[in-house]
């Protein structure tokens, strides 16, 4: 029996300590990376209410659509676009190479207009069904529109009403191009000329295709990580976390021995069980939130502490090793609970009560301390108990005591 | 077990230490206030880093065209003194016009990196205080109802007393030295909450155990006292390993998170030392000022 049980520990522990070895990194690299490590941009938006047009629930849905086709046209790897509240929206854009022009680009309300000499709106943006932007034979960048069939006879009827008089179309209120017009256009097409420089005018073809905004939007807070920073906090966060983790195992080693190995072990399982929680619960890993998983390490030893100081006192008032680390295990287990309890309080509220990082530290620092608990209970506790079963040690000295 | 130092027969010495730190930093709060950040107060940040090192002024005399020289400008620190690449720019709000010209504007001083840039529109700061509050005002409300549940009130009340300390320690220290505060340190001092309770209950927790095998001839603070001593090693090492995390993640992780790291190695220290100092203490204090009116009481009714 005395073999069994060194051979059981011997190979839970390096299961466990190959395990980590072999897929803690790319474990940690395929969890999503929040927009402060990978660069990016979060925007928030907020509707107001003006006379012609009041917010409610209806047009906030068409105000998402409509910036869920301009941040798509974007054409970057997942974008996320979520309602907060009753009137704001929150994009975020990873990776964006231009910030500015992209924020410029989804808050614009976009309202396109066709009015006739007289200074009368005929058509609007609803008419149309697709815009691009083009280059004609002599190099200019153009937009051109298409009509819907309904649009497309309003025009015909602009056309025909105005040759030889001027029409305007005007985007947000401002002059596009002010054209003559030859000839009535029964087609249903138009084109938008202008001086204008090749990302202008696919701008301009973006704002019509995706339509305006149908209530105004205010911008009220923009963030942008550079993908330098992004990728400086990312090295440094690597670096605090590897000497945290050694500062820690050493400690345990120096104060517990054999029952720091044994913590050690299961703060290596406890890293992987965190990571993995975070990965399957498709959390995003903020800063905030590496920050959450370095301290709850030093939270999950904890639970190894009040362990193993039980366990001395039981120790050293004559039992046993086997009975004293049980008399550890339970005693120690109601205060375990108790002073986590606490602690796992502040973390629900912050999770309810934050937004955005503050949720990412949240979340990990809440799952660290179940799992923290869970660990010390289970894996240090079966440990132990096989290494002491194994017989191979005989003093409590060996175990930190 | 022998009893060591008697921390409860000399807490008042204790309490006038906590008093030594608190009132400063209560000074400073009321006098200097704090250096609340974007986040809290709404505005511009713009946080760049230049292909050569350059001066606060250079910075300002650009700033100037936009009228606003009057932004707090400020350079990471090198050894090379007066200039840095690396600027630290905080404005008012700036809507997205403003601050594309403001950007093209800085080219003037050579190429940068942008590190970071930040709006925060007042109505979002306003937000994030009430909501820093708010979560804090519940926690200890939930706090206040789980100790008291599982221990008794006067506990509970004893360990928010002892959290209050460390929250107004690191908010002293942070206005004291004038660093920056923002939504993450609304983060920290919740964790700080957090961390500081926990520790208080584990020592709470031991005094509930040997007032069950408690003997007539020990006094409360006796009790105390050897609960405190009991729980001493295991205050201790826990405290280490949480600072060594901490203390890695503020000399070694990023800048964002350096203010957030140095809050929560305050809050801990403080979190500790309230722990063993200030809780149990408070409520030794509380229960024998009880015990002696109940007898008062009991020997007015007698008389």
């Amino acid at each position: 029996m005395r073999l069994g049980n060194l051979t059981k520990f011997l190979i839970a522990a390096l299961a466990i300590l190959v395990i980590f070895g072999v897929y803690i990194s790319p474990l940690a690299l395929s969890i999503k990376q929040g927009l402060d490590l990978q660069g990016g941009t979060h925007v928030v938006m907020e509707a107001v209410d003006t006379p012609e047009a009041p917010v409610n629930e209806d047009a906030m849905q068409r105000l998402s659509r409509v910036i869920e086709r301009r941040v798509n046209e974007l054409g970057l790897t997942e974008p996320i676009i979520q309602r907060q509240g009753d009137r704001r929206i929150i994009v975020e854009l990873p990776g964006v190479k231009d910030p500015e022009s992209a924020i410029a680009l989804i808050g614009k309300t976009a309202m396109l207009e066709f009015q006739d000499e007289s200074g009368a709106t005929v058509l609007t943006g609803k008419d149309l069904k697709d815009a691009k932007s083009q280059i004609d034979a002599q190099n200019r960048n153009l937009v051109s529109l298409d009509f819907t069939d309904e649009g497309g006879k309003k025009f015909a009827e602009l056309t025909t009403k105005n040759v030889g008089k001027k029409i305007a179309i005007l985007l947000d209120k401002q002059m596009l191009t002010n054209p003559v017009v030859n000839e009535p256009i029964p087609n249903g097409k138009a084109i938008i000329t202008g001086n204008r420089t090749l990302e202008e005018a696919q701008q301009i073809a973006l704002l019509l295709r995706s339509g305006a905004l149908p209530v105004k939007v205010d911008i009220i807070e923009t963030r942008t990580v550079g993908p330098t920073l992004g990728q400086d906090s990312k090295e440094k966060s690597k670096v605090a976390f590897a000497i945290a983790v050694v500062a820690i195992v050493v400690f345990m080693l120096c104060f517990y021995r054999m029952s720091g190995v044994v913590a050690n072990i299961s703060l290596a399982l406890y890293v992987m069980l965190l990571l993995f929680s975070l990965k399957m619960l498709n959390a995003t890993l903020t800063l905030p939130g590496i920050a959450g998983i370095i301290l709850s390490m030093g939270m999950a030893v904890d639970a190894n502490v009040l362990i193993f100081e039980r366990f001395k006192e039981e120790y050293r008032s004559g039992k046993t090793l086997r009975a004293a680390m049980d008399a550890g295990f339970t005693r120690a287990f109601s205060t375990i609970i108790d002073s986590n309890t606490t602690t796992f309080i502040a973390a629900v509220v912050l999770f309810f009560m934050g937004t955005g990082s503050i949720k990412g530290f949240a979340i990990t620092l809440g799952l660290g301390i179940i799992l923290g608990l869970f660990t010390a209970v289970t894996i240090t506790r079966f440990l132990l108990k096989t290494l002491m079963n194994a017989n191979l040690f005989k003093s409590g000295k060996i175990f930190g005591a | 077990m022998t009893v060591k130092f008697d921390i409860i027969g000399r807490r008042y010495w204790f309490f006038l230490l906590s008093a030594l730190i608190l009132v400063p930093g209560l000074i400073s709060i009321a006098l200097q206030g704090f250096n609340l950040g974007i986040d809290f107060t709404g505005g511009t940040l713009l946080d760049l880093k230049f292909a050569r090192p350059v001066m606060v002024s250079e910075v300002r005399e650009v700033l100037k065209v936009a009228g606003l020289e009057g932004s707090t400008i400020q350079l990471a620190a090198t050894s090379q003194g007066e200039a840095s690449p690396n600027v630290f720019i905080r404005t008012r709000v700036l809507d997205e016009t403003e601050r594309v010209t403001v950007l093209k504007d800085l080219q003037k001083l050579g190429d940068y990196d942008v590190l970071r840039v930040e709006k925060v529109g007042a109505i979002i700061g306003s937000e994030l205080e009430q909501q820093a509050l708010i979560a804090l005002a519940v926690s200890w409300l939930i706090m206040i109802c789980y100790i008291s549940w599982r221990f008794e009130f006067k506990f509970a009340v004893s360990g928010v007393l002892a959290i209050f300390h460390d929250i107004i320690v690191v908010l002293g220290l942070f206005s004291l030295l004038h660093k920056e505060i923002d939504a993450s340190f609304v983060a920290a001092i919740l964790t700080i909450a957090g961390y500081s309770i926990n520790d208080t209950i584990v020592i709470f927790d031991r005094i509930r155990e040997n007032l069950k095998t408690h003997k007539k001839t020990e006094t409360m603070q006796e009790l105390v006292n050897r609960s405190v001593w009991q729980t001493m090693t295991r205050s201790i090492y826990t405290v280490l390993t949480v600072i060594f995390a901490v203390a890695s993640l503020y000399f070694f992780g990023g800048e964002t998170t350096k203010n957030f790291a140095l809050a929560l190695l305050i809050g801990f220290t403080s979190g500790a030392y309230s722990s063993i100092f200030n809780a149990s203490p408070i409520w030794v204090t509380w229960k024998e000022w009880e015990d002696r009116r109940r007898i008062q009481a009991r020997t007015k009714g007698a008389k």
